[in-house]
């Protein structure tokens, strides 16, 4: 009696699965939802700071100020968006937003040029998003740099001293994104993020539910067992999310253009065991919450921590380690690592086995809490 | 005798409130015992007590000798259980909720098949297989329920008010199939608030607010109190009892709330 009962856990999953089935609102929710979320989210998350909106106030009127806003512009990450006459204007339009940096330059910029005299460019910036600030700033500065050392050799070279020697010069490669566009970073965790939060809702209306039309009451008269019950509720759903996992995959490499260095049946096979771990979850909050209402709240609750702690926003690597320890509370943390392993460096499982081990205790241990919180028996 | 329930001093408080006091009651085996009282006496948490939904505050109780409070999974596998709310699915058919809880209760084959077959036709429920059961009428679903709580065999059957809301005709089908139940030797426990089908009953036990007033066979209790019918042993229990109740506590008016 004691023992899993094999009849009770499948009965449970053909009852879900009948459910389901006539619940179609609710199987398009948790299959369309993914994809609504990925294209909504997709292009919302770029992070790469380029074509800021930049003012210039171009004093001198010259060939050489042309020149030096166009290879201002060539670096593409500013647009000359407007040109102003004063400082007044420029202050506004940062102020009210219409750009967000400003070049100005002076009256005498192509004369003292000519003269070998020093000419100096101001740059204003709004520094309220930092990001975009030292982005501008940086790339302002190198443009600037560029120009002046081009400048430089055309002088020497001008005056026979022949071509100038820089005595160092930093050469690097990025590896694995190598455009460094954040869209590649983003995307396969963002589909982690959508993935755990969609599913781990559906195992928490499923128990939930039960809780509010009553039939729990009857179900927990019989000798089911807690785990037959959980498991029983979780298996439709794997399939469920596996499939909404998979089309969301296949959007995020073939519509978003993100390449997959590794193999994609290990990150199928890893997803499956992702899945069971997001659904526990949502078991466990069903456990604790009496309403579908308390347990989206519960949900949502999840999903800030999720956001900040588990490397999706932020790299974890510079965290707390108490932080650290938090964010291993979120099976996102794991998945994340696996994600972005298998998509952007094309590692093997022997890479991840650490991911994969924090997964496989993250799940053991939810569901032993969920089985310990579970009474069967009323409020 | 050997009894199917035993229950003694078995109290359940929810916060200030007692809903069960110090209730002691013995059902003997294969006899149906009829539970009456009025709304929010305490007759659906007695039961829930005896099935392992609630835990008691205290008090012992035993149900076909396993104890409330330690072995109510023992006690879970041998009874049958209708509660007073239709708790079975109503996006399932008929069939499907039959073989949800043939499945848990691990009954599979052939077996499965005969079961689901002799219940439907008791039930009369033939025909409506494949009906969702969210789409039946009063009458049929508590059918179903009971189809449902018999799946098993179990030894016990309690159901609390499975005639509430439901037609005469299907009444006389419920109390003939409790009858046939306690002649092959199964209990029942029972509430209603049905005076004609009380007095069908082999006990009663009479509680309000929570207090056992009255226990016996139904010719004892109109025979002690001194009245025609059960009916009146109702109402006068409950007179008695809120004139008893005004007498210790002057301006406690004790309508049942
Ligand atoms: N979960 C609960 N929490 C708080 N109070 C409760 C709870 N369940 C029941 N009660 C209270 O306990 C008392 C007894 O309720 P119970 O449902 O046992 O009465 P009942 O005899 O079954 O009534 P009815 O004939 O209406 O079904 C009532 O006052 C009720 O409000
Ligand atoms: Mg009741």
């Amino acid at each position: 009696m004691k023992r899993f009962s094999l009849s009770r856990y499948l009965s449970i999953v053909r009852k879900e699965i009948i459910q389901i089935k006539r619940d179609r609102p609710s199987l398009g929710i948790a299959l369309i939802m993914p994809i609504m979320l990925l294209f909504l989210f997709g292009y919302a998350v770029n992070t790469d700071v380029d074509h800021i909106r930049t003012a210039v106030w171009d004093q001198s009127k010259s060939q050489q100020s042309r020149e030096l806003i166009s290879s201002f512009v060539h670096t593409e990450y500013f647009d000359a968006a407007v040109y102003a006459e004063s400082y007044h204007e420029l202050e506004a339009m940062i102020d009210n937003g219409t750009v967000d940096a400003a070049i100005i330059i002076p009256p005498d910029y192509a004369h003292r040029l000519d003269n070998h005299e020093q000419a100096d460019v101001q740059l204003f910036i709004n520094g309220s998003d930092p990001n975009i600030a030292r982005t501008a700033s940086a790339n302002a500065m190198l443009t600037l740099q560029n120009k002046a050392i081009r400048m430089q050799e055309t002088r020497m070279e001008k005056e026979g001293m022949g071509k100038l020697e820089q005595p160092i010069e930093l050469q690097s490669r990025v590896l694995f994104n190598p455009n460094m566009e954040s869209i590649v970073f983003n995307i396969p965790g963002l589909i982690g993020l959508i993935m755990q939060n969609v599913t781990m809702i559906l195992t928490a209306f499923s128990l939930v539910r039960e809780k509010e039309r009553g039939t729990m009451e009857q179900l927990i008269v019989t000798p089911i067992r807690p785990l037959e019950l959980m498991l029983g509720k979780i298996t439709p759903y794997v399939f469920i999310g596996f499939i909404s996992f998979t089309i969301v995959l296949t959007l995020g490499i073939f519509w978003f253009g993100v390449p997959l260095k590794g193999s994609f049946l290990l990150l199928l096979t890893l997803s499956i065991l992702f899945l069971i771990s997001t659904l526990t979850l949502g078991i466990f909050f069903s456990t604790i919450a009496k309403t579908q209402l308390q347990a989206m709240q519960l949900a949502f609750a999840f999903i800030l921590p999720s956001v900040l702690l588990s490397g999706f926003m932020f790299p974890r690597d510079t965290m707390p380690v108490v932080i650290q320890w938090i964010g291993g509370l979120v099976p996102l943390t794991y998945f994340l690592e696996i994600l972005r392993g298998i998509f952007l460096k094309g590692v093997d499982a022997t890479a991840l086995w650490q991911d994969i081990t924090g997964m496989v205790v993250f799940f053991s241990l939810i569901l032993t809490v969920a089985i310990l919180r579970f009474r069967k028996k009323m409020e | 005798m050997s009894m199917a329930i035993q229950c003694e001093n078995l109290t359940k408080r929810f916060g200030p409130r007692v809903a069960v006091n110090n209730l002691s009651i013995e059902i003997p085996k294969g006899s149906i015992y009829g539970f009456l009282g009025p709304n929010g006496s305490g007759k659906s948490t007695t039961i829930r007590m005896l099935c392992g939904l609630l835990v008691p505050t205290s008090g012992t109780g035993t149900v076909l000798g396993f104890d409330v409070m330690t072995q109510s999974e023992e006690i879970k596998q041998r009874i049958g259980y209708m509660s007073q709310k239709f708790s079975l699915y109503e996006d399932l058919t008929v069939e499907e909720n039959l073989d949800f809880y043939a499945g848990i209760y691990g009954i599979d084959g052939p077996h499965r098949k005969k079961r689901k077959e002799e219940l439907i036709a008791m039930a009369g429920l033939t025909g409506r297989e494949t009906q969702l059961a969210g789409s039946l009428s009063g009458g049929w679903k508590q059918r179903l329920a009971l189809s449902c709580a018999l799946l098993h065999e179990p030894e016990l059957l309690i159901l609390d008010e499975p005639t509430a809301g439901v037609d005469p005709v299907s009444r006389r089908i419920f109390w003939d199939v409790i009858h046939d139940l306690a002649k092959k030797g199964i209990t029942i426990l029972v509430t209603t608030h049905y005076m004609d089908e009380a007095q069908t009953c082999d006990w009663i036990g009479f509680i309000f607010f929570g207090n056992l007033l009255a226990q016996g066979t139904p010719q004892d209790l109109i025979r002690q109190l001194e009245v025609q019918n059960l009916e009146d042993v109702f109402v006068t229990l409950v007179q008695q009892e809120e004139q008893r109740l005004a007498a210790i506590q002057p301006g406690t008016k004790g309508a049942a709330q």
